[in-house]
């Protein structure tokens, strides 16, 4: 089984619609959107559900006035402030570490399990998806994100298919290091600019840390050319892959806004054989390719 | 003032409109970079830094001289941060949220404190202008301990401008929370728009008055404005996409050094806020 998951630190270089178009592009693959924060690739999917579940993030604690007697040891106890004076718990300060509920010496602190979210099991006309949405302002984003790609394997293992493409969330933190764990390789879409250099430093540097094979494209590269060059000797120089230049081009923006990918609305298109190309290297690259 | 700028999807123009937003304003204002996972900020006003300070997180270790291996610690652990198996404790740092409750419950006195580097702050000078900003440490994954340490530094009696992380979870909720206004920076594209909604669906969990900047907001197509229409957002200010800015943004110049022009328009876009702010308080 061989997962390619697009990342990119910055938000907004074209993972998603990178993303699509590979779908669109490859055989026998299942999608998985791993942005369970602001999950879009379901835009140009399409998704038909066939399967959908709540997912159970962890407690928040809630105290039962009825039982309370204002002693404070929670308010004492909390390292998050997230209890009053007047005894509420904040829902949006609670971390869910339960210390209160544990140490409240009249047991009046009650935890109840959160739903946090909602996971599904879809099909699209480019073949299954596993994508999930997590609740406004919730915790636990890494855990979702672990629970979409395991769904992910299991619908690839069941099908038959051997390749599951995963988008990405942006940046470096929780969801991020929880969408690569045990990944084949990483790409990395970057775009020619100051931001998006210094951020898919970030995204080497913790592909790095994590051990995961990372390789590079960028996207919009005619914006500064000069720059576009520069990612590439700074990745060649790390020894990982360079993967090409992808054009600023509208036809990703016209062709979103019809819910198609590029495949669909501009076949002729000169920048879709640019990243059929890309899609080519990456298929046939070692990190995609070795044993393990 | 405090104003937060965000977006819910990435790459939308968050750090664009907090930068060219303080120099416009010049004086009196602070900008407080809390995308403490991918800081751009600095990118584009090069504030010279005057100090550095690590963020450390509390994580527990075991003195194993005093552990009688009860396992209290285990138990009251909601983020299997301590195991204990038989006669030996492991603790699992990354997984510490350091809630304390560990060493709450120890009999013994067993557990003590040592430390987990989240990230540095960095404060500075661009120009006038006040800077700090959180970098987290690569291979951390949680950044909302950084942010409240970035925003620690906030001085109710200027003007405060948070650059907000993308998304709608915790890091975006500790960066806005507390703010007097929300500045939600958004594309008008289906992703943008879809994402919009989810931005703006936390910042009425936070209560917080908001408005819209459209970024390059000649692309697309029109449901950005009706859902702001329906929503009844302000559209407080149109940046057209441009080749010009978009190739001075990657160098990491700003529109109104480019086009001295768009200066106004930032200084409006502020007291816009202000007005809103005002109404809002009344």
């Amino acid at each position: 089984m061989k997962e390619l998951v697009i990342l990119s630190g910055k938000g907004g270089t074209g993972k998603t619609s990178l993303t699509a178009e590979f779908a669109a592009i490859s055989n026998s693959r299942v999608l998985c959107d791993a942005d369970v924060d602001a999950a879009d690739l379901h835009l140009l999917m399409a998704p038909e559900i066939k399967l959908r579940a709540d997912f159970k993030g962890g407690g928040l604690a809630f105290i039962n006035q009825d039982k309370c007697i204002e002693c404070r040891e929670c308010i004492e106890l909390c390292k998050f402030d997230a209890i009053s004076d007047d005894f509420i718990v904040s829902e949006i300060d609670c971390e869910g570490c339960g210390v209160c509920v544990d140490l409240c010496p009249e047991k009046a602190i009650e935890f109840p399990i959160q739903t946090c979210g909602e996971w599904y099991i879809s099909e699209t006309r480019f073949g299954p998806m596993a994508h999930a949405i997590l609740g406004i302002a919730q915790e636990n984003s890494g855990k979702l994100v672990a629970l979409v790609r395991q769904e992910a394997r299991k619908l690839a293992e069941k099908k038959g298919m051997n390749l599951i493409l995963t988008d990405g969330p942006p940046g470096v933190g929780c969801p991020v290091i929880a969408s690569i764990g045990g990944a084949t390789a990483i790409l990395i879409v970057t775009e020619p600019t100051v931001s998006g250099i210094h951020d898919m430093k970030r995204a080497i540097e913790l592909a790095a840390h994590f051990k995961v094979p990372a390789m590079v494209c960028v996207n919009k590269y005619d914006l500064n050319p000069d720059q576009a060059k520069n990612i590439e000797n700074l990745v060649e120089k790390q020894n990982l892959t360079f993967l090409g230049n992808i054009p600023f081009d509208p036809v990703f923006t016209k062709s979103m806004v019809q819910g198609k990918t590029i495949v669909e609305y501009e076949k002729d298109s000169s920048t879709l054989q640019v990243i059929k190309n890309i899609w080519e290297k990456i298929m046939g690259s070692h990190e995609m390719n070795s044993i393990n | 003032m405090i104003i937060s700028v965000a977006s819910g999807k990435g790459g939308t123009g968050k750090t664009t409109v907090a930068t060219n937003l303080a120099v416009s304003l010049r004086s009196e204002v602070q900008l407080l970079d809390c995308d403490v996972e991918e800081p751009n900020a600095h990118l584009f006003l090069n504030p010279k830094m005057e100090e550095k300070e690590a963020v450390m997180m509390f994580v527990p270790a075991i003195d194993e001289d005093k552990c009688n291996y009860c396992k209290k610690c285990a138990e009251i652990c909601r983020f299997k941060a301590i195991a204990v198996i038989s006669k030996t404790v492991l603790t699992f740092p990354e997984l510490c949220h350091s809630c304390g409750g560990c060493m709450e419950v120890c009999p013994e006195q067993a557990v003590y404190r040592t430390g987990r580097k989240v990230g540095d702050v960095e404060k500075g000078l661009a120009d006038d202008i006040f800077f700090i900003h959180g970098r987290m440490r690569v291979g951390e994954a949680m950044s909302p301990p950084l942010i409240k340490k970035v925003r620690s530094y906030i001085k109710p009696d200027i003007i405060n401008i948070i650059d907000a992380p993308p998304g709608t979870s915790c890091p975006v909720i500790a960066a806005m929370k507390d703010t007097d206004f929300v500045v939600m920076v958004t594309e008008p594209t289906p992703f943008g728009l879809h994402d919009l909604t989810l931005g703006v669906e936390a910042v009425k969990l936070l209560n917080i008055p908001c408005g819209l900047v459209i970024n390059r907001s000649d692309i697309g197509n029109n449901d950005v404005r009706d859902y702001a229409k329906k929503e009844n957002l302000p559209i407080l200010l149109e940046i057209p996409f441009d080749r010009k800015i978009a190739e001075a943004y990657s160098r990491g110049k700003m529109i109104v050094d480019e086009m001295p022009e768009w200066k106004d328009k930032f200084i409006g876009l502020y007291n816009h806020i202000e007005d809103l702010v005002k109404k809002e308080k009344n």
